[in-house]
């Protein structure tokens, strides 16, 4: 039985410096901020092309407090994997994470993640998920989802959202995990999980993001939590393959209980152009994500 | 010191074990594979204490070494050609991070069509980026000048990687006897490592982030290149040094063979110099006064040694296996600029040859540099500066 | 950090590494300590790292930085008794 965390026993440290370069109401420094809370001085972040480079802000000051190699973005889970061999070798503690955004990961840098995955490179690899890519200026990704509005797609994405944690799943690697930024006690708990596993791990933090989602930054907490409550984000987590559905997204395995996709949507400007034969698609794909998940989280 | 018939792959594999290198990545392409078998052999038969991530393409092999050599650890990996290309974003971070390790360059041609033969389309591409490129002449210098990288590479006058360049199948694949210092040899003559900065968990160093002041990035940049200036003194220390511990010392940047009384200059880089040798031999024996400077390091390029031996030349003839299409032969480029701003008024020129594959012999060169001279003493000059010498 | 003779692309962590954010702002949050519960949400999901909790009593007492503050407003949004407002600057 796991003791959950509360938000007394988090440390203060900051790892996240006031005055960076984020935009206001960030999701990125906030997932950065639970970065350090749970895994302190241990990290060495390797950080692929995206806003967390320019997040940092300028040299030779930074705007975050962890050891950090910023790296050409199809490179960051092989340069991550050479650090952590190198850390072994020399007998020093350290928990080697790659912070990658859904363009470094899915897409450009995705022959890197799968390589790296595949060998069990003792890693974890944290897909932070806005969506798009965001620090070039609202560029579609494969992780962009259907019907959202970019400056590639201005009538709406037509393709998917490219399913990054079951492709993961497929990976069989020792863990896999899916996080929000609305749910930090819960990210902190599964970062700290992985960190005491030993082989390639995966958490996939999903990020909304106020200039590329269109909605004000007050709001960036509200929409990721509806991500969940409309079933359209899944919160899980697999060991070795397990399946075990987060608490914040239990009540939604019940579709009757989730909230209709329309209350996540209409909260951001990226969906202005939303039909109603695009929500049912997007309702079908929650429900046949949904379903696989039950299944796999009964096995 | 042990006696081998080893190919240049083999020879390379022996010179980082005995390196004491710690990680090594690479990606299996024609005509490098061999030196990654043997490493995964010696490794496999506890012969030597490396860890290697098998990654999935190039791109990953040299990230993966740069992740491992910036945390601290002698790294090395090995490529050619279409892999070295598509590594090559990784070989300009690499050198602007300033994180010493050394590759292998099996030079291979470039495609379409596709060919494993060689030529230094693939290596010359690197010679902007910042890495020091050596090239070898046989497979003794390959074994001896990769364990030398590694003490140049790492020298706080340098601090920046190396390339060391064999050509494929002449060097790579070719068996020749070579004579293998023991490990305690080359304990004594390579120190620790040393690197600029290390990334280590607890201390909060940023590599990387973007520059308040262009000014000083600009003076990042100038500083790899003093960085390659200064290890022209670094490369011949360390050969000097590894001359007295084994006999064997190569000549620094460049080797002058008989070229202290020529009258007509070769300059050539790569195996071929080896049939160059054998060509200015015999052109002397019929009267012809030739020498060769054979070089060695093409970045940093050596300037003053090339300057001394084309001083006092009537002519200078520059063999390029390779073409900067739209321009001439790099090697060329290199040399005639530089002797041209150092205010030589010699007459270059150059011929490009032994382009994808093709064999060039002393035969070859005997022929190219008996016309070149009798063009020269005849008109004063080169009526062509550029030729495209094809095959026989 | 610098004991090579060459110039390096290397940084150390530094408060404010972009100015004084707070002048980004156009509204401002407002604690009003009275309907403050400290439940130390606020703190949990700013952004910046400009708002501080210091143990008080088993409760957090919250301060807020308005020289880094952007006035994203999530502190006010996550808050269970709307004790912090955002008030307009401009």
């Amino acid at each position: 039985m796991r003791v959950p965390l509360t938000i007394r026993e988090l440390p203060r440290e900051k790892y996240v410096l006031p005055g960076h370069a984020a935009c206001p109401g960030c999701p990125e420094a906030m997932g950065l901020r639970y970065v350090g809370m749970a895994l302190g001085r241990r990290a060495i972040l390797v950080i692929p092309a995206g806003c967390t480079s320019i997040i940092q802000g300028l040299s030779p000051g930074s705007g975050l407090a962890f050891p950090i190699l910023n790296v050409a973005f199809a490179s960051s889970d092989a340069v991550a994997a050479g650090v952590s061999v190198a850390k072994e070798i020399l007998g020093e503690d350290a928990v080697v994470v790659v912070w990658a955004g859904d363009g470094a990961t899915s897409d450009i840098g995705f022959a890197t993640l799968s390589g790296a995955a595949e060998r069990g490179d003792n890693i974890i690899h944290i897909c932070v998920d806005n969506e798009a890519y965001m620090n070039t200026g609202i560029q579609r990704s494969s992780q962009t989802p259907r019907g959202a509005w970019t400056t590639t797609t201005w009538r709406g994405k037509a393709e998917p959202k490219k399913n990054m944690p079951l492709i993961m799943l497929s990976h069989g690697v020792p863990y896999v995990a899916t996080a929000s930024i609305a749910y930090p006690l819960d990210f902190i708990e599964k970062l700290r999980r992985a960190s005491t596993i030993r082989g390639f791990k995966y958490i996939h933090l999903h990020a909304p993001c106020p200039v590329g989602w269109r909605f004000d930054p007050s709001e960036t907490v509200e929409i990721a939590r509806l991500a969940i409550e409309t079933g359209m984000w899944v919160l899980f987590e697999a060991e070795r393959g397990k399946v075990t559905i987060s608490p914040p997204s239990r009540p939604y395995a019940d579709k009757s209980r989730r909230k209709p996709i329309y209350e996540y949507i209409k909260r951001q400007g990226r969906f202005r152009n939303i039909t109603e034969e695009l929500i049912k698609e997007l309702e079908k794909e929650v429900d046949e994500y949904w379903s696989i998940l039950i299944k796999l989280s009964s096995q | 010191m042990v006696r081998l018939t080893l190919t240049g792959n083999y020879c390379v594999a022996y010179a980082v074990k005995l390196s004491r290198v710690k990680v090594v990545s690479a990606y299996p392409i024609t005509p490098q594979t061999t030196i990654v078998e043997k490493i995964s052999e010696m490794v496999d038969e506890g012969e030597a204490d490396i860890k290697m991530i098998r990654v999935e393409s190039e791109h990953s092999a040299l990230s993966a070494v740069y992740g491992a050599a910036s945390a601290g650890v002698r790294s090395f990996t090995a490529t050619s050609s279409h892999g070295l290309l598509y590594m090559h974003e990784m070989v300009w971070w690499v050198a602007q991070a300033r994180v010493p390790l050394v590759m292998a360059v099996v030079t291979r041609t470039i495609g379409p069509p596709w060919n494993i033969w060689t030529d230094h389309h693939d290596i010359m591409g690197q010679r902007d980026t910042g890495w020091l490129i050596a090239m070898t002449e046989n497979n003794q210098e390959v074994l001896d000048e990769t364990i030398k990288l590694f003490k140049i590479t790492e020298d706080p006058d340098v601090y920046l990687p190396g390339i060391i360049g064999l050509d494929a199948f002449v060097l790579s694949h070719t068996v020749e006897p070579v004579e293998v210092p023991d490990q305690d040899v080359v304990d004594s003559f390579l120190p620790e490592r040393r690197q600029p900065y290390v990334i280590k968990a607890g201390d909060p160093l940023i590599m990387g982030n973007i520059p308040s002041d262009l000014v000083r990035n600009a003076k990042m940049r100038w500083d790899v290149h003093v960085g390659l200036r200064s290890a022209e003194e670094v490369i011949e220390r360390v050969d000097r040094e590894w001359g007295k511990l084994t006999g064997r010392y190569y000549g620094g940047l460049a080797e002058c063979y008989r070229c202290g009384d020529s009258k007509y200059l070769l300059i050539g880089v790569g195996s071929w110099v080896g049939d160059m040798r054998i060509a200015v031999d015999s052109l002397r024996d019929e009267g012809y006064p030739v020498g060769l400077l054979k070089i060695r390091y093409i970045r940093p390029f050596p300037v003053r040694r090339v300057y001394e031996a084309v001083r006092g030349s009537k002519g200078v003839i520059v063999f390029d296996r390779s073409i900067s299409a739209g321009s001439a032969g790099p090697l060329f480029l290199d040399v005639a600029s530089h002797i041209h701003a150092l205010r030589l008024g010699v007459p270059v020129k150059n011929v490009v040859a032994g382009l994808a594959g093709v064999d060039v012999g002393y035969r070859d060169f005997q022929l190219i540099v008996r016309r070149f001279v009798e063009e020269v003493e005849r008109e004063g000059w080169v009526t062509e500066f550029l030729e495209f010498y094809p095959g026989r | 950090m610098q004991q090579c003779r060459y110039e390096l692309p290397l940084s150390r962590p530094k408060v404010g590494v972009q100015g004084a954010t707070g002048g980004w702002r156009i509204r401002r949050p407002v604690l009003e300590r009275g309907k403050c519960i400290g439940c130390g949400l606020c703190w949990l999901y700013c952004p910046d790292s400009t708002i501080d909790v210091e143990e008080e009593g088993g409760r957090f007492r919250v301060s807020i930085d308005y020289t880094y503050c952007k006035g994203c407003g999530i502190c006010s949004s996550v808050c269970p008794t709307k004790a912090i407002t955002m008030v307009s600057e401009v």
